[in-house]
């Protein structure tokens, strides 16, 4: 891995603690973390030490309660909700563990959804589809429901509506948590071609090391504070 | 660009049932709705054609109606030489000076007293209403305290029939004809000589002038002249305006009813649809939360729920419709409240209708969607999703 990539991410001072009732419960605590240009990144970490709060900050849909965060040059922590929602649409892909498709909208209109929030005209944003349903494989598959794919697929149809904006950066929060041995091979392969092939940046929580083997770089979070594990480039 | 309206519509659809029973009770209130609509404009319509559009009617300036009015026997020689009023084959002027009384008459059976309107008449008056007919007897001979009974009297009240007395006035009057003027508010009048009733009343003046006009596009110019002559103090209009104002009180009243009830039904399906519209956003609290998470703005949501229960209001108003587009075929009799006669009409459905009852389905909606809605743009994205 070069050193000599620009910063995509950079996160200073980071806290966030969530309030329950009247107690206060510290989250993040002092976090500060430079991401490449290009990256792999796991974030691992025992259940309920902040990977998940961490990648919504830097995914921009939750606030935090001191510090910032920069990607690509914006300073995300100080957008308002609005611009950080067009800011979203235009920088962040997302995958999530139970996939989040739409249920009622088929394999192309879920991948052409984030396609919407931009200017581009139908003719554009069909061809944008097409070439993002190949990427993952499922070509023959635009008019199924997710409810006619199986998880695997219904995955790779959400990995295609992270890539169709190609956006900034990819979050991924436990990508593989809902799948067979299989399908998560399926699609760990598939992430880690958008990393190797397209240049993507990646950040995936998981705590499946096989998983996180196939990151550049892999960081543990434990009890809100980030320590840094040492990992062999491919 | 917001949320796509399939997205709107796909979730009414897979969960049809739902959809089915909500849309059902907004279907039922624009049944109602619609239906009364129907029913006063096919009132007005019946009323309206009682008139005719040739015909002009002569009444004393701002009085309501031919009861409340009086026409001097001076002003009515001024307007009788009009050169707008048109002449018969027999060279006589189509023009009826009449009077009109209102009085009570004991109905068969019960003897309960009920209004019936007296029309004084001469000639022309029959000349002058073609869609009249005499079914049974003949006409009263001018000058003589004979009476002819349009069908409704002669069936409702008691003395009403051919060859019976009936007392008004201080006299006794002789029916000697019957007649039929179909769906009219005439049907429940009394005809008799026009001189005879205004001595029997006491009546020095008529209540209203009717004539046919030459040339039915002379009227304007007709109207201004003589509501602005200094001699007189009438005011022309044409008969099918003049019954059209007479069937507004009716009208309105009917509409006015119609309004309460479905303001009362609309309450009801209006909370259904909230409850559907709230259950709908609770059920799919992970998907919102995905949507904002993809840059999807607060008001693109709200937009996609109202979008929804918009549409599903939009259902219920073309079912409502649908069904009450069959009451045309129905005729019915009600109480026509100016002349206390049956009148017989039916439902009639226009595009205003239409119009108003999708109108009223899709604010039914409105109403229904915006609390859902409002909850669903609210959301906190990161609860959203955690709530899987
Ligand atoms: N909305 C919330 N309200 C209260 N506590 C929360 C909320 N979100 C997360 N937490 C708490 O913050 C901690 C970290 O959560 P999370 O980031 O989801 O952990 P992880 O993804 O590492 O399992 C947990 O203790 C969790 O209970
Ligand atoms: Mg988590």
């Amino acid at each position: 891995m070069e050193n000599n990539k620009p910063l995509i991410v950079q996160i200073r001072d980071l806290y966030k603690s969530y309030r329950r009732g009247a107690q206060i419960i510290p989250v993040l605590e002092n976090i500060t973390l430079d991401i490449q240009e290009g990256e792999f990144l796991a974030l691992m970490g025992p259940s309920g030490s902040g990977k998940s709060t961490l990648l919504n900050l830097i995914a921009g849909i939750d606030g935090a309660d001191s510090g910032n965060i920069k990607i690509g040059g914006v300073e995300i922590t100080s957008l308002s909700e609005t611009e950080l929602a067009h800011w979203r649409a235009n920088n962040v892909g997302f995958i999530f563990q139970f996939y989040n498709l739409i249920p009622v909208l088929t394999a192309f209109e879920n991948v052409e959804l984030p396609l919407l929030l931009t200017g581009l005209s139908k003719k554009e944003r069909r061809e944008h589809v097409a070439v993002a349903l190949r990427v993952v494989g499922l070509s023959d598959r635009i008019d199924h429901y997710p409810g006619q794919l199986s998880g695997g697929q219904q995955q790779r149809v959400a990995i295609a509506r992270a890539v169709v904006t190609d956006p900034t950066i990819l979050v991924a929060d436990e990508p593989t948590g809902d799948l067979d041995r299989v399908s998560a091979r399926e699609v760990l392969d598939l992430i880690g071609r958008l990393n190797t092939e397209s240049g993507k940046t990646i950040i995936m929580v998981t705590h499946d090391p096989r998983a996180a083997e196939r990151a550049h770089l892999i960081k543990h979070l434990d009890k809100g504070v980030l320590h840094e594990d040492t990992k062999a480039s491919l | 660009m917001g949320i796509p309206y399939y997205y709107s519509l796909r979730n009414l659809w897979t969960r049809r049932l739902t959809t089915i029973l909500t849309a059902s009770g907004m279907a039922l209130v624009v049944f109602v709705f619609a239906s009364i609509l129907m029913l006063a404009e096919g009132l007005q319509k019946t009323l309206v054609d009682t008139g005719s559009y040739d015909n002009v009617i002569i009444i004393r300036k701002a009085s309501k109606s031919e009861v409340q009015s009086g026409v001097e026997r001076g002003q009515a020689s001024v307007i009788e030489v009009q050169p707008e009023v048109a002449t018969g084959a027999d060279g006589q002027r189509l023009l009826a000076k009449e009077l009109v009384v209102l009085i009570s008459l004991p109905k068969r059976g019960t003897d309960k007293p009920s209004n019936v309107v007296i029309r004084g008449t001469s000639e022309a008056s029959l000349k002058l209403r073609p869609q009249i007919k005499i079914i049974d007897g003949r006409m009263p001979r001018p000058g003589s305290s004979e009476i002819m009974a349009g069908q409704s009297i002669a069936r409702r009240f008691k003395g009403g029939g051919i060859g019976e007395t009936l007392r008004f006035g201080m006299r006794d009057w002789t029916v000697v004809g019957i007649f039929d003027a179909g769906n009219t508010g005439f049907s429940s009048e009394i005809w008799g000589d026009v001189d005879q009733l205004m001595q029997a009343f006491r009546r020095p003046v008529y209540s209203s002038l009717t004539f046919k006009l030459r040339e039915p596009s002379e009227f304007e110019e007709f109207k201004t002249r003589i509501e602005s002559d200094p001699r007189l103090t009438v005011e022309a209009k044409r008969e099918t305006q003049y019954y059209r104002e007479q069937s507004e009180m009716m009208a309105k009243f009917l509409r006015i009813l119609g309004m309460s009830l479905t303001v009362i039904f609309s309450l009801g399906a209006v909370i259904g649809a909230m409850i559907t519209m709230y259950a709908a956003v609770a059920n799919r609290v992970s998907e919102i939360g995905t949507l904002r998470a993809l840059g999807f703005q607060r008001r693109s949501i709200l937009g996609a729920f109202i979008m929804e229960s918009l549409f599903l209001g939009l259902i219920g108003g073309g079912v409502g419709l649908f069904f009450a587009s069959f009451m045309q075929l129905i005729t019915i009799s009600t109480m026509n409240f100016q002349t206390f006669s049956e009148l017989a009409f039916s439902f009639t459905l226009t595009f205003g209708i239409v119009y108003r009852a999708l109108l009223f389905s899709l604010f039914m909606g409105l109403v229904g969607g915006v609390l859902p809605a409002v909850r669903a743009s609210r959301m906190n994205i990161v609860d959203a999703l955690r709530a899987g």
